[in-house]
């Protein structure tokens, strides 16, 4: 079974949402209203309340950075709940593990974490209601049924609304979660049907939702300056002048430390407005302490990459078979060099965190991917318990990784203990290019080898990364396992590493938004190596045994096949040889967050080298459930065109130590105008519902590069695209 | 320095400096956040406000600029018809991811159906592409501009 969502069955879908429940949630009630329609709930349980209204308010437990899970997740809740949607209010959870464990934006693990435990969350209450009323009306609540909001006797048709019901649940027994039966997935209203975002209202009328906005009485603002090189100390800066700026209330330095993930040196400029912080950080003339990384540079790595790929490498991550000796016997060996930049993150909505430290307790509210790990160092950083420190959840204005890292929060946390009041740190844009997480760089050497037959006989990286000996960089790794290890007799994976004092971290799709661009580019030469179809070419690749590996770690051959004839079929690719000349199709897939992901790019270049990408075709598999077809094509749609920023624009430098790029004019992001249309599919098959934040991703830059080579025949090997080598 | 300022509709005092941007006279002094900062140059669009009915970034203009303009905000575009035909297009598609960029966006669309009541796409790609969206819901933010200029996707 497959959901085709694209031209005519998308507008349908589209439509399908105001029918079910967009309209109702598109003319929202104003905020009083709600408080008399929410009044007088009944908590059933941590995560749902019901009114005698019969709304039903829903705690959602993860920060919602753009993924959906504000609504995905409670939608779990209320179909097992079985509440209509439009009676459902959803609440964003405070940072609180002891009621919700694990809350985090992180590893597309939402769904795959939750899907099971929320809806036994909502089944459980649901239980709870049925029983209130068989108590009530002296049957067993094997007698009862329940129908969006009400249960009802079967026999005699007697009702009662949950809202009547909720408060006799209280001193009833919370029935175990793991007796009570779920709905089967064929009755579904609300899992599987499209649901506008719930917040949509919100945002489209300017509603203070972000970090950004949050406003506290007596609040102050600021901004924190750090060295370009990361972890420098300050030198010297003119306090005296900041202070004379008008409007400026206090100005001083913060020692910070030496752990790049901590609260590093800086100065802290703390005013009533956060545009006179701006300019008294601006009189400071800051001066910085020489360090030790002052002298790195792209450059310099750059050279000691080709340098450590011409000795011997220092870690061998796998090594099946004989690659040497297969080497020598191929029809034809290709040899390639690939290379990628750092990337930064680039939420759209700066870092900041709003702090109030009062009576030795500190009140944070922080856009954090990952607030208990926030809570933890500024707890360890301020030397306070962390039971003294609470963390609200705001809206992210985006997360893609950078929100992992806390930095920001713990800088807040530090300045506002300072200065004995509310404070609202805002970075600037330059902040946030010059202090992020970076995507690592790295370096790939590959040979490979094609047989007679024209099979893959061969294949050797060796893989230049950074870290000290063994030891990777945080996102900077690749697993022995990585496509197309496993696929071949003879591979072998080398690794050598380099030190750099560059802050790094995962970005969407940590890891594999790289290597699907090299492993899914080299495989594209093996196969015109070979003379062959390079979709055919992977087809054959994945061969004819379904998994491949342990069943823990195994790889479903049949899973990306499928996804992989879908877009063949999706895009025409059969049809491609009739495409006008400087036109070209390219194909490429990657498994990563447990999603199967095949898709295809038709680009163009020009006599000048100019790309032009005119549509993606996406063909996705997670399993069996899409818990929210609207999010998800959504999801997957950003995701592609994200990918092709980095493939076509981006790309971060280090000279003299420091992030030389600061604004969108030198580290673009993809604009309207160069956003093609992406066709999405998703393949349904009979295996748990995973993630959709991130592996729509990396596929999509070797389908841009392999069209790229289909289109005028060269191949790119470095990223991002360097159109001045495509000119023909 | 005091300025009086035409909010959506209302006439606001505010003291401060001259150079001050709009964006942050409009924040951080009257409070009204739907406008947002996303780079400070005039680069994203986030902080896209009408100035008589003009899309303008907010985030280098100087309030010192803005005399007797008219200001409208997200926060007041549904008062325009076709803002509010706007905001209800982008609903009925669940255009935005993070949202973030969103309420510029808006502002910048509202501004195009004002003068291009039926944009081509490439009518939109001109008048569209100073607003980035970091999440890349340029797809449904066309079809969102189609549907509320009445034409089909």
């Amino acid at each position: 079974m497959t959901l085709h969502l694209t031209g005519a069955s998308r507008r349908d879908l589209l439509k399908a949402s105001v029918v079910g429940g967009g309209l109702v949630l598109s003319f929202r009630i104003a905020a009083k209203a709600e408080a008399a329609e929410t009044a007088g709930a009944q908590a059933l349980n941590a995560y749902v309340r019901v009114a005698p209204s019969g709304i039903v308010t829903i705690m959602s437990k993860n920060p919602e950075i753009g993924q959906g899970v504000k609504t995905s997740l409670p939608m779990m809740i209320a179909e097992e709940l079985d509440v209509a949607w439009e009676n459902v209010r959803i609440e964003q959870a405070d940072n609180d593990p002891k009621l919700y464990s694990r809350q985090f934006a992180g590893g597309s693990l939402a769904t795959p974490m939750n899907y099971e435990d929320l809806r036994r969350v909502g089944a459980v209450a649901r239980a709870m209601l049925v029983n209130a009323a068989a108590l009530a009306w002296n049957c067993t609540a094997g007698d009862c049924k329940t129908t969006e909001g009400q249960v009802i006797h079967v026999a005699t048709g007697r009702k009662a609304s949950y809202g009547a019901l909720a408060g006799q649940c209280a001193g009833l027994p919370t029935p175990d979660p793991k007796t009570i039966p779920l709905k089967d997935p064929k009755t579904y209203r609300i899992i599987g049907h499209p649901k506008a975002q719930y917040d949509v209202a919100r945002i489209v009328t300017g509603e203070p939702l972000f970090g950004i906005d949050v406003r506290v009485p007596g609040l102050l603002y600021a901004t924190f300056e750090k060295a370009p090189v990361f972890g420098a100390k300050v030198a010297s800066a003119d306090l005296d002048a900041a202070r004379a700026v008008k409007g400026v209330r206090k100005a001083f330095v913060v020692d910070g430390g030496s752990d790049l993930s901590g609260l590093l040196p800086g100065v802290a400029v703390v005013a009533d407005s956060w545009w006179a912080a701006r300019k008294g950080r601006n009189a400071l003339k800051t001066q910085w302490a020489d360090h030790p990384t002052a002298r790195q540079s792209t450059a310099g790595f750059d050279r000691r990459a080709a340098e450590l790929a011409a000795g011997t490498p220092m870690t061998t991550l796998r090594n099946d078979g004989d690659v040497a000796a297969a080497l020598k016997g191929s029809a034809h060996v290709v040899e390639a060099a690939y290379a990628y930049p750092f990337l930064a993150h680039t939420p759209l909505e700066p870092q900041n965190t709003t702090a109030h430290f009062k009576d030795g307790k500190l009140e944070i509210w922080a856009p954090s991917q990952n607030p208990e790990p926030g809570r933890q160092l500024v707890a360890k950083t301020l030397g306070l318990k962390p039971d003294d420190i609470t963390v609200h959840m705001t809206r992210c204005g985006g997360g893609f990784g950078r929100r992992l890292s806390n930095d920001y929060m713990v800088e807040a946390a530090w300045i506002a203990r300072e200065a004995g009041v509310p404070v609202k740190l805002l970075w600037t844009r330059e902040d946030d290019m010059r202090h992020d997480f970076y995507r690592p760089a790295g370096y790939h050497y590959l040979k490979g080898g094609v047989d007679a037959a024209g099979n893959i006989s061969a294949w050797h990286d060796h893989f230049v990364t950074f870290g000290e000996g063994a030891q990777v960089a945080s996102s900077a790794g690749m697993g022995g396992n990585e496509f197309p290890s496993r696929f071949l007799a003879n591979f072998r994976a080398d690794q050598s590493t380099m030190p750099a004092g560059v802050p790094m971290g995962p970005l969407r799709a940590p890891g594999s938004n790289a290597l699907a661009f090299v492993n899914q580019s080299f495989i594209d030469e093996l196969a015109h190596a070979a003379g062959a179809d390079p979709l055919a070419f992977r087809m054959k690749l994945l061969g004819d045994t379904p998994v491949v590996g342990d069943k823990s770690a195994g790889y479903n051959a049949a899973r990306m096949k499928g996804v992989l004839a879908a877009v063949e079929k999706m895009s025409g690719w059969k049809d491609r040889g009739k495409l006008p000349k400087g036109s070209g199709l390219g194909v490429a897939f990657h498994y990563s967050h447990m999603g199967y992901f095949a898709e295809v790019v038709k680009a163009s270049v020009d006599a000048m080298g100019a790309v032009k990408v005119h549509k993606v075709w996406i063909a996705a598999d997670v399993g069996r459930q899409i818990v929210n077809p609207l999010g998800a094509i959504n999801q997957v749609q950003g995701a592609a065109i994200e990918g092709l920023s980095h493939a076509l624009y981006q790309k971060i430098t280090i000279e003299n130590g420091a992030t030389r790029q600061g604004n969108f004019g030198d580290y673009p992001l993809i604009r309207m105008k160069d956003s093609p249309p992406v066709e999405v599919k998703f393949v349904i098959t009979d295996y748990p519902p995973t993630g959709l934040g991130e592996p729509a991703l990396p596929p999509v830059i070797p389908a841009l590069t392999n069209a790229i080579f289909a289109a005028c025949g060269k191949r790119v090997r470095a990223l991002p695209i360097d159109t001045s080598q495509l000119k023909t | 320095m005091t300025f009086r300022l035409n909010v959506n509709g209302k006439v606001r005092e505010v003291d401060v400096d001259p150079d001050t941007p709009l964006l942050w006279t409009l924040r951080d002094t009257l409070g009204i956040t739907g406008p947002k900062f996303g780079c400070g140059v005039g680069a994203c669009g986030a902080c896209t406000v009408h100035i008589d009915g003009q899309a303008r970034r907010s985030c280098t203009l100087p309030v010192s600029r803005v005399g007797d303009a008219r200001i409208t905000t997200i926060e007041a575009i549904a008062g325009d018809p076709i803002g509010k035909r706007v905001q209800a297009a982008w609903m009925e598609l669940d255009v935005a991811q993070c949202g973030y960029c969103q309420p510029g966006q808006i502002m910048s669309a509202t501004a195009l159906l004002a003068k291009t009541p039926k944009p081509t796409d490439a009518d939109i790609d001109a008048a569209m592409s100073g607003n980035l969206c970091r999440c890349a819901t340029y797809t449904r933010i066309r079809a969102a501009i189609k549907q509320a200029s009445g034409q089909k996707a």
